[in-house]
């Protein structure tokens, strides 16, 4: 059973075709990894799931419903998470406002004016802080935290909500390795736990050979393979337009 | 209206447009490069139109005509070039905001300058020597002169566009809007590109303005005029973009042009005078276009502008001692008419103060964690003000039910005009604001017979027991406080941190569900409530209320208010209203020349705290040691 | 240290109250490529803006082609012939590849000795990057990440650098883009240039430079030739974390 399904989503801007007819699937508790070239149509097709663009054509079901076209915030009340490409986290507030703004935002009182926000859900946003090691930095602003650090947020203020989809834009950018490869595994064992299903794009192979239950690829637009790892590394058109000789990095063998 | 009186018409537009495209490809340029917004632009071309009238009258001729336009223009673009060097480039690090003031301040003291050395009488230049005929068209006399501006639009247009296309020059004024470090660190000498942009624009607002010494005469009120048509159309054409300007110029013309041809119109159940209504016009058509494509016309999503984010405090709640002192305050006013039973000033003053604080902290609620800079707060206040008052003039409504009508009728406005607002951010939002704040100001001072046009509406007096100035003062003092604790309430509950969640990252709140716009508007429409009320309070504490009273100079004296107690913390606009109120009450009245006196505080508040009066602060504290 | 082309010493900046750079000194030689190493956040990219005059609070001595830099604006270091390629690229994305690289150039440059610096003019540059010979007139905003990355250095080198510096140049573009880019660094040594690089990367790393400095919260921890690195796990892993 599936998860999320698109069918023969097109999007061009401009007579270009940044995404053309691309069909695919996550199923339930699936890690899975988009890769491609830059300008595959990658983010093209991350921002036509969690609504800031508005597909040519296709469908993307949810659960068997159709959100193409719906405004992001829809998308989320729908049970799509998100984390940014370049983390985004509310500079003005602490760490644990900013998931308690998630669980306010769930329990849809942000039209509420009397009662403190700061009095809203702080147990929850506790527990959730703790699943992703950062209970201890609850009261900083979040704005002094260190890059990995507003990451581990980040995945907090995703799972306010109980999503049963997590869309990740390139998870790992800009972190070192190690850190990356830590990230990764939280965000592995955290689906694990609670069977959500993941979607990201990432460009550091050695995470995506090592996390990925499934790889797709694009080109050009189009959807050029779909398997696991062995069968994506050793696909001579995937070598041909993106993995090149695989001397830079780790863990494609020659 | 007939075809030919029609297409006549249409011919009127396209000449008043040159002008306005002149002005607004100044202003588009100067902003691309050097991200201000140059509130100045409208005074440049004021001074065009002046100094123009000066070289026509007093040189004389063909010379003194055509020679002082071109004179003029250069004058005017040296000015700039200076205002740049002198001014701008010390504070290009500062916040937004104080540029902005900065170059509000030069609004000020321009208009002083003017008002000194050419008077207050409007001045009418001569008739341009070789276009002094009138051409027949369409069975009706066209001026000749008017022939002329139609082409020259086009012409500058053409010369503008292919210097950005095919100069050097132009590519780095194009590269350097989108990102002036980089050209820097490419080899480019921003500064002297940055002064050359700003001598260019500015050298066509002056030649805008030595255009129409012909046609309309040289006026002390052309500055706000100008800049409010200026911010109009680049809104409507795209920041950033020329062509788009002179489309939006264009059309914007026409429609005005059209107004007047139209005229009065008989539509047998009611009259309507179509002429009355070219402010009104231009706002429908800034409405239309801005519901259709948010960065105008010709105008392209902009990328996130670089700026440097200032740090901000999470909210902690008020400390026993902030409590203990607020406490203290307010008993020390509460005693306040006993205080000063012998001085019956210090309450009316104390009143002014009390409606100044209402006043700048509704407008931080917006401001602050809202990230909206209105520059047209002017508009709530006035819409507060003048509903209260033309309702005790023209329904004889008792003062408690006109004081619950102002905010109602002020909130009214600002859900229309924060509708169109929180569709943009930034100095997009900041020129919005101002239009429509000009926009209420004029259709006051146009709508004579309702409103009783420059004079305004008097006799709006108090009610006994309220006539005596210590209960008003006790009234004002008492919905100050509610006023000042209600907003700080909703701005600790979920909705004041989903407004900061808005503003902090848009992107991420919606992604969490936020309606960032919904949620914005709603605080949009919070602050014109309460700004409603110190509207009200307004008329009655003053027994009349005047066009002048509502100006764009309200809403800048909010700002400084706002920016003088420091925009991130809660209580600054409470002490930025009343060390301000106070500091006007004394000092503006010392001389006729008040403006100038006040643009040069202005100047000199910027200048010594360029980065703000926070950033000041710690940059002291590193040079102090913070370093080691 | 005549034979450094770009000396640092004491180096320090700050960004408002946090300081960033703590004392760093390091020079790179004439014709050398030295690749600045460690975490996200351990300052590279800061390093590398302080050098350019991007930083306003900093500190120390920055000595490029035996003349002191450290106090002169981006666009008078950039005319001295430094060339700067940031992470983020920055290109001008209203305008075409060609009036980019207009933008980027300078006059032909000498090094001290007197040998003429490389000449680069858009056709060369399209030898050196052929993608970009296919799309003179797109602008720059319609390219992919991996365009934009080529095209950054492609007008970084329009001002004829005697030394470029390289900020991260292959993060966030696909493997194949990053093989390329390797091959070009390799490329520009052989003419001569200079390049300080910054990278995480060890692979990438290991392909193009001679010496490494790693940075570890501002400082220096270490600095060796790229083979000691190589032959030193417990090193990577210290501070890069293989």
């Amino acid at each position: 059973m599936s998860v999320l399904e698109l069918r023969a989503l097109s999007k061009s801007f401009g007579g270009v075709h940044a995404v053309r007819d691309v069909s695919f699937a996550i199923g339930k508790g699936e890690f899975l990894a988009m890769i491609g070239p830059n300008g595959a149509g990658k983010s093209t097709c991350f921002n036509m799931i969690n609504g800031q663009l508005k597909p040519d054509s296709g469908e993307i079901l949810c659960d068997g419903r159709n959100i193409a076209g719906l405004a992001p915030r829809d998308i989320w009340r729908l049970g799509v998470g998100r984390t940014f490409q370049v983390a985004a986290t509310f500079g003005s507030m602490t760490v644990i406002e900013n998931v308690q703004m998630a669980l306010i935002s769930h329990g849809r009182e942000i039209y509420r004016l009397w009662r403190p926000a700061a009095s809203h859900h702080r147990a929850r946003a506790l527990e959730l802080l703790a699943h992703v090691g950062m209970e201890a930095a609850a009261d900083r602003p979040s704005r002094e935290l260190a890059y990995g650090d507003v990451k581990r947020v980040e995945l907090a203020i995703a799972l306010a909500n109980d999503p049963k989809l997590l869309l990740m834009d390139e998870p790992t950018a800009g972190m070192g390795t190690s850190e990356r490869h830590g990230l990764i595994e939280l965000v592995k064992r955290l689906v694990v736990e609670r069977g959500i299903s993941v979607l990201f794009t990432e460009h550091s192979m050695d995470v995506v050979f090592a996390f990925a239950d499934r790889i797709i690829v694009l080109a050009r637009g189009q959807l050029i393979a779909d398997g696991d790892a062995a069968t994506i590394r050793d696909n001579p058109q995937v070598r041909e337009v993106y993995f090149g000789t695989g001397k830079t990095f780790a863990g494609a063998s020659a | 209206m007939t075809l030919n009186a029609f297409l006549f018409q249409v011919l009127n537009g396209l000449s008043s447009a040159s002008g306005l495209f002149l002005i607004a490809a100044g202003l588009s340029l100067i902003f691309g490069v050097t991200r201000i917004v140059n509130l100045a632009h409208g005074s440049l071309y004021m001074l065009g139109t002046y100094i123009a009238y000066t070289f026509a009258t007093k040189i004389g001729g063909v010379t003194g005509f055509w020679g002082g336009i071109v004179a003029t223009a250069l004058i005017v673009g040296a000015l700039g070039a200076a205002i740049e060097f002198v001014l701008l480039r010390r504070i290009y690090r500062a916040p937004e905001l104080f540029q902005l003031l900065a170059t509000f301040a030069l609004v000020l003291v321009i208009n002083d300058f003017a008002l000194w050395l050419w008077g207050p009488t409007d001045l009418l230049g001569p008739r341009a020597p070789g276009f002094r005929g009138a051409v027949e068209i369409l069975g009706r006399r066209l001026p000749s002169y008017d022939l002329f501006l139609i082409v020259i639009g086009p012409l500058v247009l053409l010369a503008l566009h292919l210097t950005l296309t095919r100069t050097r020059f132009g590519r780095l004024i194009r590269a350097a809007t989108q990102d002036r470090e980089m050209v820097g660190a490419l080899g480019v000498n921003q500064a002297v590109l940055f002064t050359s942009v700003f001598a260019l624009g500015a050298a066509l607002a002056g030649l805008g303005g030595a255009l129409q010494i012909a046609r309309e005469p040289a006026n002390l009120a052309t500055d706000l005029i100008a800049l409010g048509d200026a911010f109009v159309v680049v809104v409507v054409g795209g920041m950033g973009s020329i062509p788009g300007a002179y489309l939006a110029a264009v059309i914007i013309a026409e429609v005005k042009a059209l107004c007047v041809g139209i005229g009065t119109v008989d539509f047998g159940f009611v009259t309507i005078n179509f002429s009355k209504f070219t402010l009104v016009a231009e706002f429908l058509v800034m409405a239309i276009v801005l519901i259709a494509r948010p960065y105008g016309l010709l105008g392209k999503a902009q990328g996130a502008v670089r700026s440097i984010a200032e740090p901000e405090e999470p909210l902690r709640p008020a400390t026993p001692l902030l409590k203990a002192f607020g406490v203290a305050v307010l008993a020390v006013l509460v005693c306040l008419p006993l205080l000063a039973q012998s001085s019956p000033y210090v309450l009316v003053l104390g009143i002014d103060v009390l409606i100044a604080v209402i006043f700048a902290t509704s407008l931080h609620f917006i401001m602050g964690p809202g990230g909206m800079h209105s520059f047209g707060h002017a508009a709530y206040f006035g819409l507060g003000a003048y509903g209260a008052a033309l309702l005790v003039k023209w329904l004889a409504w008792p003062m408690g039910a006109a004081l619950v009508a102002a905010p109602v009728l002020a909130v009214a406005g600002a859900l229309l005009f924060g509708w169109f607002a929180v569709r943009l951010s930034g100095v997009y939002l900041a020129m919005l604001t101002l239009a429509f704040a000009q926009i209420v100001w004029a259709a006051v001072f146009q709508w004579e017979g309702f409103t009783g046009g420059s004079n305004g509406v008097i006799g709006v007096w108090p009610p006994p027991p309220f006539d005596k100035s210590w209960v008003y003062f006790l009234l004002t003092l008492a919905l100050a406080v509610a006023a000042v604790l209600l907003l700080r309430r909703f701005l600790f509950a979920p909705f004041g941190y989903a407004m900061r969640a808005g503003r902090d990252s848009p992107l991420r709140a919606e992604a969490i569900g936020i309606d960032v716009k919904r949620v914005h508007w709603l605080g949009f429409a919070i602050a014109g409530l309460v700004c409603g009320v110190a509207g009200g309070l307004f008329a009655f504490a003053k027994g009349s209320i005047s066009p002048e009273t509502i100006h764009i100079n309200r809403s800048i004296d909010g700002l400084v208010m706002v920016l003088l107690g420091g925009v991130q913390t809660l209580t600054g606009p409470i002490a930025g209203a009343s060390v301000f109120a106070l500091l006007q009450d004394t000092v503006m009245r010392q001389t006729e020349y008040w403006r100038a006196l006040m643009g040069a505080i202005i100047l000199l508040l910027v200048l010594t705290f360029p980065q703000g009066i926070v950033g000041a602060f710690a940059s002291l504290w590193r040079r102090m040691g913070g370093r080691t | 240290m005549s034979n450094a082309m770009l000396s640092v010493e004491s180096l320090s900046a700050w960004y408002g109250a946090a300081r960033i750079l703590y004392d760093l000194s390091f020079e790179v030689g004439r014709g050398e490529v030295v690749a600045l190493m460690g975490r996200n956040g351990a300052g590279k990219s800061t390093t590398m803006k302080a050098i350019m005059g991007l930083i306003a609070q900093r500190q120390g001595k920055v000595v490029f082609n035996d003349a002191d830099i450290s106090k002169l604006e981006p666009y008078q270091i950039a005319r001295r012939g430094l060339g700067f390629t940031p992470e983020d690229r920055r290109i001008f994305s209203d305008l075409t590849v060609l009036e980019n690289l207009d933008i980027g150039r300078q006059p032909p440059r000498q090094f001290p000795d007197g040998a003429p610096a490389p000449l680069w003019t858009p056709e060369r540059l399209f030898a050196l990057f052929p993608n970009l010979a296919e799309m003179q007139d797109r602008p720059g905003g319609r390219m992919s990440g991996g365009e934009q990355q080529m095209l950054t250095v492609a007008r970084t080198l329009m001002g004829n650098p005697l030394l470029v510096l390289l900020d991260e140049p292959s993060e966030g573009v696909a493997p194949l883009i990053v093989e390329q880019m390797a091959n070009t660094i390799v490329e520009l040594k052989k003419e001569g240039l200079s390049i300080l690089l910054s990278e995480q990367n060890i692979h990438f790393a290991q392909l193009v430079s001679d010496r490494v400095y790693v940075l570890e919260k501002g400082q220096i921890q270490w600095h060796g030739t790229m083979a000691q690195l190589s032959a030193s796990p417990d090193i990577q892993r210290a501070y890069l974390t293989v």
